[in-house]
């Protein structure tokens, strides 16, 4: 227990110091004051794989390090679609994955926002469209945001959610 | 008869060190395989290609620090021998041969694997060119095995999980908390791997096989550079080497400390979590600085690496090997003594050493199982051949021994990576790599974190290729998962999985 204690006295608060006119640390000041606004809560998100070859995971794991520190921004990964404000959709949709995301995207309450992650979600990546996959994202549900990158930064992930938060729908639903 | 007067019948594979091929007929098939089980040998790989119009089943067996890719030509319409009385891990790759090229065995379980609703089982998606029918079901009935008895009940999860995973289903028969049954269905990020790799040069498919699997890309890429600089005799310069095995330390240590971490997590330890995730997060930006990128998907090309090493990034992987190294040794002590971690560890997803051999449990959880086998030390190719890594074993085979072995992994990792930089030689990096002849075979064999990822490719005509297969370590571990929760409960499972870490999309393809 104490050599724990020290450990985290020694490490001290790892999450990086915001007030520097630093693109990514800029982000996410924006970020929570904009979803602020709009949800007046924080926004959960619900992440589906819908045939990635896993290497977003591993960024999106990224985004709750201590260095990035994501629950502490008000934003949170939930369990359930049905908690879920925004679907974050990796890989190209296989086939066999194709009624698990409608069922996911239904089961979500609206107002919802979809964000499609990496480049194969935008695009299809190098894996295309093929007797077992549909490609993009888009081609199965409406879109909203799509952030490019194999993978894409986490940096480059929050600036997505941001983008998918400012994008207005949220308000209408 | 004793393997030797196999592999005198055999000939030198191109690519991977170590590797000879041989082609058998049906009778001695089964005889061969099961010679290599007498030997104490394990199945790596089974597959299927075509040419001519007719089909030939290939293995891939590794006995006594030797490799030996056996192929049986079949006749039009022939069925071949199963191997899964011998290898058990056989049985879902014979299913999966069955669903992707249309080759049936004799196994009794002929359930598809692979193959769920989205194409129907007249289509071959290795051999016929044409689109599939259009299949109007979006689901199919799979038939799991029932365990049936008084207070027996099922849970179905998936295959949508609760974390940040990869999709997959599992059924748990269960009484009460404990587990009678689990039963696996995977297939769902099925998404045309080996199938694509036809549609793409040979030359730049490096991109694809480094999408196997992302979080083991170096693994795969440089399991397709090396099965590909076999086919055409290209050498990769001895920087070239170098520096592949800095970026494949580089990926184990990313790998293992994301583990650990979340291992930690799973027993209800957020402050291991924690901790990893800032050292893994240190790693891949000191990663990026020296080389390029967090994660290494396009550093190993045929011929060589894309990516160089300077001083400067020299020094700051150096620094923050150092530092992982250091703080590591640290966390190690306050995982092993306390107590909800030991608590939850120890004897939790026992495989026995004897289990493993008989179910052919491979790489790192193989190596927490008494299995002590790794292709850096075993079937070294360069630079490992200089590097003389040291090979992490333990007999418990429980979490325990998962969580001890990635730490000693780390450590040795970090080690290799210091003896890297300071041996890494000058010279060129890459080489340009000839178009191989059409027809010839060729694989790679790579240890990456996980345990060996295993490529054989075939070229076709103009730069095309004929067929690519690659074959990830989960085939096998997977099935090992549904003995190891076992008599265990069911909120375990979690922390029992995690242990193994095995991938959906190397093993869905």
């Amino acid at each position: 227990m104490l050599k724990t204690l020290r450990q985290i006295a020694t490490i001290g608060i790892a999450t990086e110091p915001p007030p520097k006119p630093d693109e990514s640390l800029s982000v996410r000041e924006a970020l929570q004051e904009r979803i602020r606004t709009v949800l007046g809560r924080a926004l959960c998100i619900r992440h589906v794989d819908a045939g990635s070859c896993n290497g977003c995971e591993l960024e999106i794991h990224a985004l709750n390090n201590p260095l990035y520190n994501l629950e502490g921004l008000g934003i949170r990964f939930v369990a359930s679609p049905r908690h879920a404000d925004l679907l974050l959709v990796t890989g190209p949709v296989s086939r066999h994955m194709e009624a698990a995301l409608l069922r996911t995207y239904e089961a979500t309450p609206e107002p919802k926002l979809v964000v499609a992650l990496g480049d194969c979600g935008c695009t299809g990546g190098v894996f295309g469209e093929s007797y077992a996959s549909r490609g993009r994202v888009s081609n199965l549900i409406p879109v909203d945001v799509a952030i490019p990158g194999c993978p894409p930064t986490p940096t480059r992930i929050l600036q997505g959610i941001l983008t998918a938060v400012s994008s207005g729908r949220v308000v209408r639903g | 008869m004793p393997l030797r007067a196999w592999s005198a019948r055999s000939h030198w594979q191109p690519g991977a060190p170590g590797l000879r091929s041989l082609t058998v007929t049906a009778g001695e098939w089964r005889v061969l395989m099961e010679d290599v089980r007498a030997a104490g040998g394990r199945l790596l790989a089974l597959w299927a290609s075509r040419e001519n119009r007719l089909d030939t089943v290939r293995a891939a067996a590794l006995a006594e620090s030797q490799g030996l890719i056996v192929s049986l030509p079949l006749g039009l319409g022939e069925t071949y021998a199963g191997l899964e009385d011998l290898f058990p891990a056989a049985t879902r790759m014979q299913r999966a041969v069955r669903d992707l090229s249309g080759v049936s065995s004799t196994d009794p379980d002929s359930r598809p694997w692979l193959r769920h609703a989205a194409w129907p089982e007249s289509y071959r998606p290795l051999i016929d060119i044409s689109a599939p029918p259009e299949v109007t079901a979006p689901l199919d009935r799979y038939e799991f095995i029932r365990v049936e008895g008084v207070g027996v009940h099922e849970i179905a999860v998936g295959p949508v999980h609760a974390g940040t995973i990869e999709p997959g289903h599992f059924r748990f028969s269960v009484v009460g908390e404990k587990l009678l049954k689990l039963e696996e269905r995977l297939g769902y990020v099925h998404k045309g791997i080996e199938q694509r790799f036809t549609q793409l040069p040979i030359l730049e498919a490096h991109a694809l096989a480094a999408r196997v699997s992302g979080d083991s890309a170096v693994a795969y890429s440089w399991a397709y550079a090396q099965a590909l600089e076999g086919m055409a005799g290209s050498e990769v310069p001895s920087r070239g080497t170098w520096l592949r095995a800095l970026c494949l330390e580089l990926e184990r240590l990313a790998n293992h400390l994301g583990d650990l971490g979340a291992l930690g997590n799973d027993a209800g330890f957020a402050f291991g979590l924690t901790q990893f995730l800032r050292l893994k997060e240190l790693l891949l930006r000191a990663t990026q600085a020296s080389l390029g990128a967090r994660y290494l998907m396009d550093a190993i090309v045929p011929g060589g690496t894309s990516c160089d090493l300077d001083t400067i990034g020299s020094d700051r992987l150096s620094e923050c090997v150092h530092a992982v190294a250091r703080e590591t040794a640290t966390l190690r002590v306050i995982y092993d003594e306390h107590n909800g971690l030991r608590d939850r560890f120890s004897g939790a997803g026992t495989v026995t050493p004897d289990l493993a051999v008989q179910l052919g449990l491979i790489g790192l959880a193989g190596r927490a199982s008494g299995q002590a086998f790794d292709l850096r030390s075993d079937m070294p190719c360069a630079p490992y051949t200089e590097l003389a890594p040291v090979k992490c074993s333990r007999r418990e085979g429980d979490v325990a021994a998962r969580v001890a072995v990635r730490f000693d992994e780390v450590q040795e990792s970090c080690r290799l990576i210091k003896e890297i930089l300071v041996r890494l030689p000058l010279g060129p990096r890459l080489t340009p790599v000839d178009l191989p002849p059409v027809g010839v075979v060729g694989t790679g064999l790579i240890e990456g974190w996980r345990g060996p990822v295993f490529l054989a490719l075939e070229a076709g005509e103009g730069g095309a290729i004929r067929r690519c297969h690659p074959h990830d370590p989960s085939w096998q571990n997977w099935p090992v998962i549904e003995h190891a929760m076992i008599d265990n409960i069911v909120p375990d499972f979690p922390l029992i999985n995690k242990s193994f870490n095995l991938s959906y999309s190397g093993h869905d393809l």
